[in-house]
């Protein structure tokens, strides 16, 4: 066990050093082509192509429109983008990551529907605003949110912060579902604002499907993760690494902790009420279901799975928390796995959409066993924990 | 705000918050005997108790009780009721340790930090939560009435029915019993130890993964315990009861100061009281919203809760 895993290492290690020492014209090349593959991804045709006997990879999914599960990854990745930025550069463990998001997705459904309070009742409004321009505002709201939440709570530490932070969510949760004032409660928002943009024959763009969706949130993921890199390696991001590893050292060497904790925390909300207008504009339709902690919890999932303070990571992490549950649901067509089993006169539903929760669960652990610090940590963090290892108590 | 309510109701409201905060507060002693031991929220928890509900109506099952039976006699109602709690804590407390051994010593054995743990436990909730949900279609189970819903002595306009009556004297006695436990016994002494400084109480001779491993059962047997209770009061439960549960009594092991047993104890009672006095007030739809607007405001004047963390700082 342990000499498979040195030769995992070693092999993953050799691997990484081999990319590193390629020329930097040839990574660009290979980054872009990625990327270009990310966007033919949705198109069916392209696993067609891929489908040849004896090379075939199952990786599509049957019972759900690629292109769905595709935008729903890519949305969780923007969200653990947003969360990394709190959790993994700044150390702030944030569970109430979806009040933020609700922030930002009621904002654009107030103010883009034509069935909003604002609208029918209050005559604040003359008429629903283009969504474009109550994306801005969205994340203004959001960040805003994120101030005045972090303001008196951040200096709350660990897990008290935590707790503040999942009441937080759980009370715009409950307020949403119960007050009818503009919220509509559990009916929610109708007929939010779709994104503008018309094809050729004068059909927009934006309407129900999901694929073009799938190719903004791909583009406004590129354009996050390039200034998230760009602020991780400047002044704020080397702050919010001292803080993270300790916090009154960095106090003491002239960090001003609380202002760069704020900071870290109004971004990660300003990216998680972008996430929410982006939502709102697909899913039509906005109500209090979709803030439960579970989402929160799945996103903070994604970013430790993923490595906390890495961009690809949490990448990763967010593609995966959605993918493989989706990827389960199918799998059972594509190995032929049986629906149910009957066990002492008892029939039960064994399929993997059933039980792709439970996979999933016991995969999270698995991983986290093998690999504490994520499947791509920040080169750093590996480095550190890698030396925490080293320090195992001396008594088990 | 209906203030007229609240007085009218109060009595009742009293007793029903009392039990309800007795089953939060049973529910929060293992949260915080694990965050006192190993500075962990254990997320997975609110699973161990899910799973205790579903072991009460097992046992019940067992004896040819289900929801439509009709109740049986108050003496055979007792006994049933002392089977299931054994049951069910057992069960809890074995589930408990099974998280510990899977899912959290592997990492200690690492020094792995803090965080993934965090992960585990979301993925053992995960794991248990829907195998639960597999295993029972994920219906709704209705648990049997062991013991009428009639009043068994009312004192002024402050009446009690004998499963309002149980739950209160049963979660005493596990509570007076786990205080005696951790501050008068020798394993207690090693959990006092262990909270306090882990490394020098293990040069000192006190096994630590014991300690850790008894830890988890003792939250699990109490958990176990709140479980039959829970299944009484409300007479049914599912495959993700645990969730709400488990949230508020982590949330009153917060309100007491996390790490601290007689804390979780009154945070709990605490809240089940607050929840059912504000529900009176502003409406029951605001219930749950009420339990966390009283824990974010006293947390900003108490950061570390009413009673302060301490399971090791208290009397050696």
């Amino acid at each position: 066990m342990t000499a498979l895993r040195e030769r995992w290492h070693s092999a993953s290690s050799a691997i990484g050093r081999r990319v590193d020492g390629l020329p930097k014209s040839a990574r660009i090349t290979g980054l872009l082509a990625f990327i270009a593959f990310l966007y033919v991804l949705p198109n069916k045709w392209f696993y067609e192509y891929l489908n040849i006997p004896g090379l075939w990879i199952p990786l599509y999914t049957t019972r759900n429109d690629m292109a769905a599960v595709l935008f729903y990854c890519a949305w969780i990745v923007l969200l653990s983008l947003g969360l990394n930025v709190v959790v993994g550069y700044a150390g702030l463990l944030d569970l109430g990551f979806f009040g933020f998001f609700a922030v930002g997705a009621y904002t654009v459904a107030l103010l883009t529907s034509p069935e909003s309070k604002l609208i029918t009742q209050y005559n604040w409004l003359e008429s629903p605003w283009p969504w474009l321009v109550t994306v801005p505002i969205a994340i203004a709201l959001a960040l805003l949110s994120g101030v005045l939440l972090g303001a008196p709570t951040l200096r709350l530490r660990g897990d008290y912060l935590a707790i503040v932070t999942l009441g937080f969510a759980e009370m715009i949760r409950i307020i949403a579902k119960n007050q009818d004032w503009i919220f509509n409660g559990d009916r929610g928002i109708p007929q939010v604002g779709h994104p503008p943009g018309k094809y050729a024959d004068g059909t927009a763009i934006f309407q129900f499907e999901f694929k073009p969706y799938y190719w903004l949130l791909l583009t406004v993921i590129i354009i996050a993760v390039f200034l998230i890199r760009n602020l991780a390696n400047s002044r704020v991001g080397r702050a919010w690494v001292a803080i993270r590893e300790d916090e009154d050292a960095a106090e003491l060497m002239g960090v001003p902790t609380f202002r760069f904790k704020l900071w870290a925390f109004a971004i990660g909300a300003a990216v998680g009420g972008l996430s929410g207008s982006l939502w709102a504009g697909q899913a039509n339709f906005v109500n209090s279901s979709t803030f439960s902690l579970e989402n929160s919890i799945l996103v903070l999932a994604a970013v430790l799975l993923g490595g906390a303070g890495s961009i690809g990571g949490a990448i990763l992490g967010g593609f995966l928390v959605i993918y493989i549950p989706e990827w389960l649901r199918s799998v059972g067509d594509v190995f032929g796995l049986p629906e149910t089993a009957t066990v002492f006169g008892n029939d039960f539903d064994v399929s993997p959409t059933s039980l792709r929760y439970f996979i999933f669960g016991i995969l999270l652990i698995i991983v986290m066993i093998f690999r504490p610090q994520g499947l791509w940590p920040n080169r750093r963090r590996a480095a550190e924990l890698k030396d925490r290892q080293k320090e195992v108590a001396v008594v088990e | 705000m209906d203030f007229a309510e609240l007085v009218r109701g109060f009595p009742e409201l009293t007793t029903t918050g009392l039990v309800q905060g007795a089953i939060y507060a049973l529910i929060a002693l293992g949260y915080t005997l694990v965050y006192g031991v190993l500075r962990l929220i254990n997320f997975a928890h609110s699973e161990v108790f899910m799973i205790g509900t579903f072991g009460a109506i097992w046992t019940w099952a067992a004896f040819g009780l289900d929801s439509n039976s009709g109740a049986p006699s108050v003496g055979r109602a007792l006994l049933l009721i002392a089977l299931a709690i054994v049951a069910a804590a057992l069960l809890s407390g074995s589930v408990a340790l099974l998280i510990e051994v899977t899912a959290y010593r592997p990492l200690r054995r690492r020094n792995a930090p803090p965080l993934a743990f965090l992960i585990t436990a979301i993925g053992a909730s995960y794991a248990l939560m829907e195998l639960m949900g597999t295993l029972t279609q994920r219906r709704q189970v209705g648990s049997p009435a062991l013991l009428p819903s009639d009043t068994l002595f009312s004192i002024g306009g402050w009446s009690i029915t004998p499963v309002q009556m149980l739950t209160l004297s049963v979660a005493i006695v596990m509570m007076v019993g786990l205080d005696w436990f951790v501050n008068r016994t020798r394993f207690g002494k090693g959990i006092r130890a262990v909270a306090q400084d882990a490394n020098t109480a293990a040069l000192m001779g006190v096994n630590k993964s014991r300690v850790i491993a008894l830890v988890f059962v003792l939250g699990g047997l109490m958990a176990g315990v709140a479980a039959v209770f829970s299944d009484m009061k409300s007479g049914n439960t599912r495959y993700n009861i645990g969730f709400l549960l488990g949230l508020k009594a982590f949330s009153a092991a917060v309100l007491g100061g996390i790490g601290n047993l007689r804390g979780a104890a009154i945070g709990g009672v605490l809240l089940g009281l607050v929840e059912n006095y504000g529900s009176a007030l502003f409406g029951s739809q605001w219930r749950d919203l009420i339990a966390f607007v009283v824990l974010i405001v006293l947390l900003m004047f108490r950061p570390t809760g009413l009673l302060g963390e301490s399971l090791g700082r208290a009397r050696a």
